[in-house]
């Protein structure tokens, strides 16, 4: 099986990489172990919202500047950042996945907590605020659906009064979407956008948001809108008589997952070959470079590429595995930055930065990975699986995937 | 040595995070919510069970056994394994008589060619529609693949089997139930594009049903009989006389790898890998450049692939798609991979019949939407689900080729 090139992860990192290099004409194939982070989407990119010491950002492309050269950013060179990042914002919406904001100025996005957090890119349809200090809506309707338990009112109304508006909470009961609880396990974000993608149950919600509407200046909804295409937003946006704001619920995350399939529908559309659910077994490297590679699913059918790109994730997608004696990235044994001391690896209080989250692979200033501190001169690596960075604590996970997927786009196809 | 490294289940039971990832791509609980979902089915039912087998929910029986949940999981959990095998330890329910019957597609297939023109006939009448909904509780709505007069069987050692030793390369033909008692014609289509890759084809000793059928109505030691039966005939042909075994059913293929090990305990490791796929194994020829192959160039068609369930599992629909994709004269469109929601003998029981049809309408529509001149799978249940649910035809990707090759043109290039 020959491909130019193979990208061994399917998330936003290995999406981005190759719908940039299909679009060069580079038929590309991505084997993907399972389905990404993007199902745990916050609804939002981040860019880089903290320093490694701990300083607050609020202009992410100076910023940049300051950071350590071992940095995946520094790498990238910050000279580079801004046009890479409205690159991907171009290439994001080009593809279907309607995103809005900037580089320069960070917005407000929603956490289904009700807080608020900076950001770079929201997907478009979610509830944003544009600087610190402004409200929602003077008068609220929070709305969620009976016995779903992933988006608090509580908490949310909590933060939308202090931050000026006033709020009123209400639930709706829709038989459908009621039938759901027959398993409460299985009423998810996702279920009810299933069910929600049923044109006669959104008239059902529709009808009911517009008898409650009246004296509100808007209505905040989890986003449960949407699953199988964005049919059921534009109805809830054109039909109901009241501004909605819709506040990302807690995973699986319907918006998130409708970024994956319309990236990798793009992906497809492009004439590239995406494999789901299957894994690279076996490199064979000689001379520092990548010959073929096996997987699980062809076994002796070997896949073959001029380019081979790491975009296989963190310890989550197991693109990183820890043991007692160190971490190895497991598809290519290729070189990992971590701390050789294990207790250094973790805090004990879990929201304090967590060391061993900027653990990940090591590479040149080119993004190539290394082999006992030789370059692999055909492998690259991108997105979470790279070392150098802290993507919880820097808040850098998503454009770190997005910046360092488009660098590599432009080195392999020269 | 450490405990976290030396306590992994074969099912990576212990590696689920609890992500969630697996209940969105479950097709059976949007349409019917009585199904858990396989987060709650699977790994996390488990971990009760382990505790105490009452624990096990009956509603399990709802689960496809699809693999998507597999397919979607980052962590490797062998999901669907994990929902079979607690079926199989834990259902105190017995197979009734309609599920028997469904089950044992070689018997009644036997029995039906037998006396085909009669049974096709009868099957068809509305009465016996009636009483079989009613008294069997098989849906009205499904149709019987009908049964061939002649098996596929009968049909090879009278026409074929005398011109196969005479090629340079050789495989075992696993046809399964289908093709013997119901579509022979696939099988013909087999024995012409193998014999024009320079392949003789060849049957096993013998062979019985896979016991894809068994397994998920519950008749466990039946399908472990069979699979030995089928593992001892395979390796005949692999160990001894040096044939791989070729089939053309994506499931029949899936069954005899993976749920023999899994499901089983039938041990296949000496033989698992030279037990493949047409597509798979013709593709695997061509990319190696040891055949050629030709195609006639006044064929035209818009075909819509389909992917089965068991065919994206293996993660194999990439040959058929390639294979497809070099007939010049064909348009293709790979329609979204989803479950049609047929399952085999699942959609054929009155009381998943509305779940069946709910989990296949989007593909249906999509079907529809193509536009295709035929729809081309690997799977003969999702074959007949999508000729119940659409006006469309389907063929299998082999036929195609049969249809699209330039015979007598490759047959000398690979002579």
């Amino acid at each position: 099986m020959k491909f130019d090139t193979i990208i061994i992860g399917g998330g936003l990192a290995g999406l981005t990489c190759g719908i940039a290099l299909q679009r060069q004409g580079v038929k590309c194939a991505i084997v993907s172990a399972g389905h990404s982070a993007l199902h745990f989407s916050s609804g939002s990119f981040d860019l880089l919202n903290t320093l490694p010491d701990g300083t607050p950002v609020e202009s992410p492309l100076k910023a940049m500047e300051s950071l350590h050269a071992t940095h995946p950013y520094a790498k990238i060179g910050s000279g580079r950042i801004k046009a890479l990042a409205d690159e991907a914002k171009s290439l994001l919406c080009s593809c279907g996945v309607a995103v809005k904001g900037d580089a320069e100025t960070p917005h407000l996005r929603f956490t289904p907590m009700g807080t608020t957090k900076p950001t770079w890119l929201s997907f478009e349809e979610i509830a944003t605020l544009d600087k610190p200090g402004v409200s929602l809506g003077e008068k609220l309707l929070i709305v969620n659906f009976a016995g779903f338990l992933d988006f608090n009112t509580a908490f949310i109304a909590k933060e939308l009064e202090a931050a000026g508006s006033k709020c009123s909470v209400t639930s709706v009961s829709i038989p459908e979407i009621n039938r759901l609880r027959i398993n409460p396990t299985e009423m998810r974000a996702t279920n009810i956008a299933k069910t929600l993608d049923n044109p006669q149950v959104l008239t059902s919600l529709i009808t009911i948001l517009n008898s409650r509407a009246a004296g509100h200046d808007a209505i905040v909804l989890p986003h449960v809108f949407g699953f199988a295409s964005d049919a059921a937003l534009h109805r809830l946006r054109s039909e109901v008589k009241a501004t909605i704001h819709l506040i990302p619920t807690m995973p699986p995350s319907v918006p998130g997952i409708r970024a994956q399939r319309t990236l990798r529908h793009a992906f497809e559309q492009l004439g590239g070959v995406y494999m789901l659910g299957d894994t690279v077994v076996r490199a064979e490297i000689e001379n520092h470079s990548v010959k073929r590679i096996f997987t699980e699913n062809h076994s002796d059918i070997a896949l073959t590429a001029s380019h081979y790109v790491l975009a296989s994730g963190h310890f989550f997608s197991k693109g990183l595995v820890a043991t007692p004696q160190g971490v190895y990235e497991p598809v290519f044994g290729c070189d990992v930055i971590f701390d050789k001391d294990r207790n250094n690896w973790y805090n004990e209080s879990m929201l304090n930065c967590q060391e061993y989250i900027s653990f990940g692979v090591e590479t040149n200033s080119a993004l190539l990975t290394l082999e006992g501190g030789t370059p692999i001169t055909n492998l690259y690596a991108i997105g979470s699986v790279l070392g150098g960075c802290n993507a919880v604590s820097e808040g850098c996970g998503a454009g770190v995937a997005l910046l360092t997927a488009l660098a590599v786009a432009h080195t392999i196809k020269g | 040595m450490n405990m976290q490294e030396n306590n992994i289940s074969e099912n990576n039971f212990e590696q689920c995070i609890k992500c969630t990832v697996c209940t969105v791509y479950c097709p059976v609980v949007p349409v019917n919510p009585s199904y858990p979902g396989p987060k709650q089915a699977g790994p996390d039912g488990e971990r009760l069970r382990l505790k105490r087998g009452d624990f096990y929910d009956e509603a399990l029986k709802y689960c496809l056994n699809c693999k998507r949940c597999e397919v979607a999981c980052p962590s490797g959990v062998k999901i669907g394994d994990i929902i079979q095998l607690a079926r199989i330890k834990h259902s105190k329910k017995r197979p009734a008589l309609r599920d028997m019957m469904l089950a044992n597609t070689d018997i009644v297939g036997t029995m039906a060619s037998t006396f085909a023109p009669i049974v096709n006939t009868t099957l068809a009448l509305k009465p016996v529609k009636w009483a079989m909904d009613s008294v069997l509780k098989i849906d009205s709505h499904r149709t019987f693949p009908k049964y061939s007069s002649k098996t596929f069987e009968s049909w090879f050692r009278k026409n074929a089997q005398a011109s196969q030793d005479q090629f340079p390369r050789h495989i075992s033909f696993f046809h399964g139930c289908y093709i013997n008692y119901n579509y022979p014609q696939l099988g013909m289509d087999m024995v012409k594009v193998f014999n024009a890759l320079g392949c003789g084809v060849h049957l096993l000793d013998k062979e019985k049903c896979c016991g894809v059928a068994l397994v998920s109505n519950g008749l466990i030691s039946q399908a472990r009989k069979q699979a030995q039966f089928n593992i001892d005939n395979i390796r005949h042909s692999v160990i001894d006389n040096k044939r791989p075994v070729v089939g053309a059913s994506s499931t029949c293929i899936f069954t005899m790898r993976d749920e023999y090990p899994h499901l089983l305990g039938i041990d296949n490791a000496d033989v698992r890998s030279s037990i493949d796929l047409a597509t798979r194994f013709i593709f695997r020829l061509i990319d190696n450049g040891e055949v050629k192959i030709k195609f006639r160039d006044d064929y035209h068609s818009r075909i819509a692939y389909h992917t089965p369930c068991h065919m994206e599992k293996l993660g194999w629909s990439f040959y058929s798609i390639d294979l497809l994709r070099r007939i010049p004269g064909v348009d293709l469109v790979v329609l979204d991979s989803q479950c049609c929601g047929i399952a085999g003998t699942y959609g054929f029981k009155k009381e998943n019949y509305p779940t069946s049809q709910g989990i296949g309408a989007s593909l249906f529509k999509q079907i529809e939407d193509a536009k295709p001149d035929f729809v081309a799978t690997d799977c003969e249940t999702c074959k007949w689900q999508i000729e119940m649910s659409t006006p469309v035809e389907v063929k299998h990707p082999i036929s195609i080729l049969a249809e699209a090759i330039d015979y007598e043109a490759t047959k000398k290039i690979n002579s």
